[in-house]
């Protein structure tokens, strides 16, 4: 049974091409995903991600129970609304989920999880939970729209009232305010300043409608996966999973090996380690005309490789990917396009940043 | 969704094909085609003096999304390309039909590989059934 956002009806009647994502039904494009993308980099754009899993977690003890449920270190949040990026792994350093966790209070956490892999994503997450007493509350009461580019935060904010304004104004990049009824958070997935607003379903589509005559333009998965690329955010079942670690992922820098914490996946993840991590993602681009595309074969000095995410990069106009090669692999490769072998240089991403190519790409 | 024109023949895979009055015939996708795939960005042109073969894949159309083979709707020579293409794969998706043609080719087993073809009606009640 494919499930519909509260917005579903209103992306049928802009005429979104939809498609099924993770078991939703969604919109890919409102009519050209490239223009949507540059929409995007250039002025304004907004997604529809209520699929997302929004939890909240309750109890005394929850800081504690994040210090041992995720990878990263939840003792960085010192301030209320703060947020945090971390992989949640199993006991073998394998990935389960990406999120993002945002700190309330000390007995109030929320946290932010995939669409594709909500039943698994609760179902340990509230087995890990019960150890320390925190009650974990799915929000199924909640949309999410992405408003994202460099006038993003400017007509976001045109569409609040006067108090919940001056907040969203002051929040600096990964922090999180509330007013209006809304949870309004200085995040996304584009590579461009923005807000990801969560929302009660019955305002959704009056801010929704809200935010089109404010002149923000509407934007399909198509154009949010080209965008986050560019980015060089990854994207979960493609680029990691629980059969890849972090190291092995590009998110060694959501690892935090802070002394005498005991989180789960830790001591895999410090065996692979000491032993040397045998296959790294790298970021590749192609001057040659093609598109580079998931699953193509990565033809390296050291051995073969394989791409996971590829796409033809609007900001850009040529091919990006994400491959995971063997470690060592230096700045050439070739890529195994329909029988051809044609050469990709390998690079460090992001790819774009603010609406920019990165220097070099 | 345009008006299919009176004068194509179809192939089920979506390529088109117009018998001009010179005798060559001229290949493209349908805009039925292109919708499907989205904003294109690549295209991979055959070689003018090519020989195709009518059901084999001659060229490559490649969007965002994916890639699809475009296959020769009828055998010859390939006589011209557009070239234009290289630069402008987004012209398929503006004028599937018109500027959006992909090669030309001069037909060598014409009246037998057109036989095989589908009349624009049989095509949109095709491409009806496939949505539905």
């Amino acid at each position: 049974m494919t499930q519909q956002t509260v917005l579903n009806a209103t992306h049928r009647a802009l005429a979104a091409k939809m498609v099924d994502f993770g078991g939703w039904d969604m919109p890919l494009t409102y009519g050209s995903q490239i223009e949507e993308h540059h929409a995007v980099r250039r002025d304004a754009g907004m997604f529809d991600v209520s699929h997302m899993t929004v939890v909240d977690l309750h109890g005394a003890r929850t800081r504690d129970f994040l210090r041992h449920l995720l990878a990263n270190s939840v003792d960085k949040l010192k301030v209320s609304g703060k947020a945090l990026y971390s992989c949640m792994l199993n006991e073998a350093g394998g990935v389960i989920d990406d999120l993002i966790v945002y700190f309330l209070a000390e007995d109030f956490f929320r946290v932010v999880v995939n669409a594709a892999t909500h039943d698994k994503d609760l179902a340990w997450i509230e087995k890990q939970a019960a150890a320390f007493g925190v009650k974990v509350i799915e929000r199924a009461d909640l949309a999410m729209i992405a408003v994202q580019g460099p006038n993003a935060r400017a007509k976001v904010q045109s569409v609040l009232t006067p108090a919940t304004r001056e907040k969203a104004i002051k929040i600096g990049k990964f922090v999180a305010c509330e007013g209006d009824g809304l949870f309004i958070a200085r995040t996304g997935y584009t590579g461009e300043d923005g807000y990801e607003i969560i929302v009660p379903e019955t305002q959704a589509v009056d801010l929704w409608n809200t935010l089109i005559a404010a002149g923000v333009k509407p934007a399909g998965l198509g154009a949010r996966d080209t965008l986050r690329l560019e980015a060089g955010m990854n994207l979960y079942g493609q680029d990691m999973d629980e059969g890849v670690t972090p190291w092995e992922a590009g998110l060694a820098w959501t690892v935090a090996l802070d002394e005498g914490r005991d989180f789960i996946g830790r001591a895999a993840l410090e065996k692979q380690k000491a032993a040397g991590v045998r296959r790294t993602m790298v970021g590749l681009v192609m001057d040659e005309k093609g598109v580079l595309r998931h699953g193509q074969r990565v033809v390296t000095a050291h051995g073969d490789g394989e791409i996971l995410s590829g796409t033809f990069a609007p900001t850009l106009g040529k091919a990006i990917a994400f491959a995971r090669v063997p470690a060592g692999t230096a700045e050439r490769a070739g890529v195994d396009i329909r029988g051809k072998l044609v050469p990709v240089r390998v690079v460090k991403y992001p790819f774009v940043r603010d609406g920019k190519p990165i220097d070099g790409i | 969704m345009n008006e299919i024109p009176g004068d194509l023949k179809f192939m089920k895979s979506h390529e088109w094909a117009r018998v001009e009055d010179n005798g060559t015939v001229t290949i493209g996708i349908s805009d039925h085609a292109q919708g499907l795939l989205g904003d294109l960005v690549y295209v991979e042109l055959p070689s003018v003096g090519d020989d195709v073969t009518a059901g084999n894949a001659c060229a490559v159309v490649e969007s965002v999304k994916a890639a699809s083979d475009v296959y020769a709707p009828v055998s010859g020579k390939v006589v011209s390309v557009n070239s234009a293409l290289a630069d402008k794969p987004e012209t398929i998706n503006e004028d599937a039909f018109g500027e959006g043609w992909i090669f030309v080719v001069k037909p060598s087993n014409l009246a037998e590989d057109t036989e095989e073809l589908l009349d624009p009606d049989a095509y949109a009640e095709l491409i009806e059934s496939e949505e539905h």
